[in-house]
């Protein structure tokens, strides 16, 4: 096959042994600046994989040419892959897997950190657009060099070709949205289609042409991993190294642009510029991309990895890596499943495995996956629930409580509540008042006393007395400082008293002491235990279920002055 | 000071040594002149002429869509001139770069980006920076000191998403404080912002005033302007007036400014008055 495609003698051409040193001294070279601190990262893995390439003679050696190596991977039908086969593909023995392996994942690692930097600054459709604008780049690059009487599979012309209509694509995008009133998706749509529909086109007209050897020209399409040569590996380690090293050049320049291209015109650096550099980088990378996983795939490659490392961090420097990680295991995972299974296409595969990664990161990263935004959400209802028990009991049986304070057996002396009376004080359902009301019983938060009803335990008088107090000073708040009326405050603290921390409490306890000496007072050197020291002040508003006649004689007056 | 009204001649194109307010020019922060902005052909500001004092806190107060933001924005080459000619200090934007701040509106950018609040405000010191190279530590210290300024030292390593609006906007003045400029245009300081930062804001105003930086600021709440504000300028599509707050800032003035609505509650007004 690959002698069919006359493409051996290029392949002895490029001798991996010899090669493999010179790479390794340039890329060494190239790196020095960086090899210090962090960016030595990035050059150990590009001298990892120059490694990695190199045949050597323990396991490589003439055994592993391509053709023999073939029959291993390609098993007449499907079946599943025995254990030989599945440790020679993850231990990298075969010549063409590892190349094949070492040239995705260096692809997926680079596109990784490039996408990350085009996902931030909302050009992930970009990448999308370039692609497909590269097609008419390689059919009309077929046709001139055919014409021309070369041979119309010169990897280097059809690269050349892709890489001028990318930026052509590119650059028609950013001058519409500049120049015409046509918002950026729509010059999106029209620059993909339009770039798109000159290449089909292009590629019926070589269908007709004389010379007529196409085939293979729709690997750029669809891709053709499993077909990727030493030589494709080490152009794709080198743009791979480049995007990586310029990446890490221009890391604050492209944050800066990312998050504020204004300030950052502001502080000299030309948006028009660093926009350029980084749609270069884009660029290059889909171009060398293209064989490997095809022009409608590749733009998967620069937004998944990207996209599900940021569910994992909240550091644009740790996203990078992340997503350059990310990548480079979709290309491990993606090359490797497909090295095994071969009726499965690996561009296919390797974004179909990105896919998961991004699934699993929705699922379950820690601070911004759905499970943990869930949970989270969870708890917090489930906390506000148990407040709202818990200040229902202590209101209902509160000036008996407060008499009671600091004694024994505080807690119990209102007597039990009955379930009814909970009922009426809040619009809750009985079966919510009864789900909260257990869960209350099993954190030993209230006891159920007999006949359907309940009281607080001590611990729960303490939590109940500092759930009423942080409530009642946020509604003493929002009354002396926000000119919120009377009848609304209670809505809106039931609303708000979650985000009363500690410091936010010590605030309004200050803001507060002027206008209520008898929270000063209580709140002097108390310390910790601040349940039972502070004073739990009075409620604003007439308590529900509470007639006049309940309220101490001190209160009774200023409730019934604000009726 | 302040002179939008003057006939002198503007359209000579050497840069003249004295403003026409009769300083050197080099102690003008700012000096727009015959700046006209066009978004496709609709004119956005039209032959604004403006010198701003030194030293001074600026407002600029008008309607929506009066070319508030679009003055700040033209003036700092971020978005092109139809015409007009600006000078800080006596020279163009580009080489005055370093001494010139700006607080962009603070909905201007997504705040759901993976930067920590230290992160944006060392962006201040990128033009002392240089390409390419590290943030060192003395920037890191100075922005470290900008955020204790605006009283968010405690914040410095948290995630600008987690921050309040009011938290977000102090991120944004000590972004432009840790550049050390020697005037500052704000677009909209006190828009949308907690008590507490209105008073952080309205202290380093005083602070920057009193260190002889110039403020620019839009300004949206005509109550306080008197208050913040030495002087104003009243924009609307063209200058209206320009000057010190208590002779400039006067209703007759605002009335130009915000044409018919202002009239209209005026009218309003006047027959609730008259019904009474």
């Amino acid at each position: 096959m690959l002698r069919s495609q006359g493409l051996t003698p290029l392949a002895t051409d490029l001798d991996p042994s010899r090669v493999a040193p010179r790479c390794a001294g340039t890329v060494t070279r190239a790196l020095r600046p960086f090899l210090h601190g962090r960016r030595g990262i990035l050059a150990c893995l590009c001298m990892a994989s120059v490694v990695l390439l190199a045949p050597d003679a323990a396991v490589g050696g003439t055994e592993t040419h391509p053709e023999a190596d073939r029959s291993l991977r390609a098993p007449a039908t499907w079946q599943l892959p025995s254990v030989p086969q599945v440790m020679r593909v993850l231990s990298l023995r075969d010549y063409n897997t590892r190349v094949v392996v070492v040239g995705t994942m260096l692809l997926g690692a680079g596109a990784g950190i490039i996408g990350t930097f085009l996902l931030l600054r909302k050009r992930a459709l970009m990448a999308d657009a370039l692609s497909h604008a590269a097609l008419p780049g390689i059919a009309l690059a077929f046709i001139v060099l055919e014409a021309a009487g070369l041979s119309g599979k010169s990897r280097f012309g059809l690269l050349s070709g892709a890489l001028v209509f990318g930026a052509a694509g590119v650059g028609a995008v950013l001058m519409i949205r500049r120049w015409t009133r046509v918002k950026e998706d729509a010059a999106l749509a029209i620059v993909l289609s339009v770039f798109f529909g000159l290449g089909v086109a292009l590629l019926g007209v070589i269908q007709r042409m004389a010379t007529g050897n196409a085939a293979g020209l729709e690997a750029f399409i669809y891709g053709k991993t499993a077909s990727m040569l030493f030589s494709d590996a080490v152009w794709i380690g080198a743009v791979a190294g480049v995007v990586m090293v310029v990446c890490g050049m221009f890391f604050k320049e492209f944050t800066l642009l990312c998050f504020d291209q204004d300030f950052a015109g502001t502080q000299g650096r030309s948006g028009l510029l660093l926009d350029t550099l980084m749609l270069g980088l884009a660029v290059l990378i889909t171009v060398i991309g293209l064989q490997a996983v095809g022009l409608i795939l590749i733009v998967a490659l620069l937004v998944i990895p990207p996209a599900a490392a940021r569910f994992w961090t909240h550091r644009l420097p740790v996203m990078a890596v992340i997503a350059a990680g990310f990548g480079a295991l979709s290309g491990l995972l993606g090359a490797s499943v497909s090295a095994l299974a071969p009726r499965l296409p690996a561009g296919a595969i390797i974004i179909l495995v990105a896919a998961l990664l991004f699934g699993v990161s929705l699922l379950f990263a820690p601070a911004r996956g759905f499970l943990s935004t869930a949970w989270q959400r969870f708890r917090l209802e489930r906390k506000v629930g148990q407040q709202h028990v818990l200040r229902a009991l202590f209101e209902s049986g509160e000036p008996l409580v407060q008499q009671a304070q600091g004694k024994p057996g505080a807690a119990a002396a209102a007597g039990p509540v009955p379930f009814a009376a909970l009922l009426a004080q809040r619009s809750w359902s009985p079966a919510t008042l009864r789900r909260l009301l257990a869960a209350a019983r099993r954190a030993g938060l209230t006891r159920r006393d007999g006949d359907d009803a309940y009281h607080l335990t001590d611990a729960g008088l303490a939590a109940a007395r500092r759930a009423v107090r942080n409530h009642r000073l946020w509604e003493l708040y929002l009354l002396t400082h926000a000119e919120v009326a009377t009848s609304h405050v209670d809505h809106n603290a039931d609303a708000l008293e979650d985000v009363l921390d500690p410091t936010l409490v010590a605030q309004l306890e200050e803001t507060l002491a002027a206008q209520h000496p008898h929270l000063a007072a209580a709140t002097g050197p108390a310390g910790e235990g601040p349940a039972v020291a502070a004073a739990v002040p009075p409620s604003p508003h007439r308590l529900p279920g509470q007639g006049a006649q309940d309220v101490p004689a001190g209160r009774a007056g200023n409730v019934s002055g604000r009726r | 000071m302040i002179d939008t009204h003057a006939a002198t001649d503007v359209t000579s194109t050497d840069t003249p040594a004295v403003s026409r307010g009769g300083l050197p020019l080099d102690r003008v922060p700012l000096a727009v002149h015959d700046l006209t902005v066009a978004y496709y052909r609709k004119p956005v500001l039209w032959d604004v002429d403006f010198e701003a004092p030194e030293g001074k806190l600026i407002a600029i107060v008008g309607p929506n869509g009066a070319g508030k933001s679009t003055l700040i924005k033209a003036a700092l080459d971020l978005v092109p001139r139809t015409s007009g000619r600006v000078l800080f200090y006596g020279k163009p934007y580009r080489r005055q770069r370093q001494l010139i701040g700006y607080v962009p509106q603070r909905e201007s950018v997504d705040w759901d980006f993976p930067v920590t609040a230290l992160d944006v405000v060392v962006m201040g010191r990128y033009g002392q920076v240089g390409w390419c190279r590290p943030v060192g530590r003395q920037h890191r210290e100075a922005a470290r000191a900008a955020l204790e300024h605006v009283g968010m030292g405690d914040f410095a390593g948290r995630q600008i998403s987690q921050l309040s609006g009011g938290q977000q906007q102090r991120v944004f003045l000590a972004r432009a404080l840790a550049q050390d400029a020697r005037l500052y245009f704000m677009d909209e300081p006190f828009a949308g912002v907690d008590a507490a930062t209105e008073k952080a804001i309205v202290r380093i105003l005083h602070e920057l005033r009193s260190g002889g930086r110039t403020v620019i600021a839009v300004h949206h709440d005509l109550q306080t302007v008197p208050e913040y504000f030495d002087h104003v300028l009243l924009v609307n599509l063209r200058v209206v007036a320009a000057g010190p707050t208590a002779s400039t800032f006067t209703s007759e003035n605002l009335q130009k400014t915000f044409g018919g609505r202002l009239t209209l509650l005026d009218q309003a007004a006047h027959a609730l008055a008259s019904r009474r």
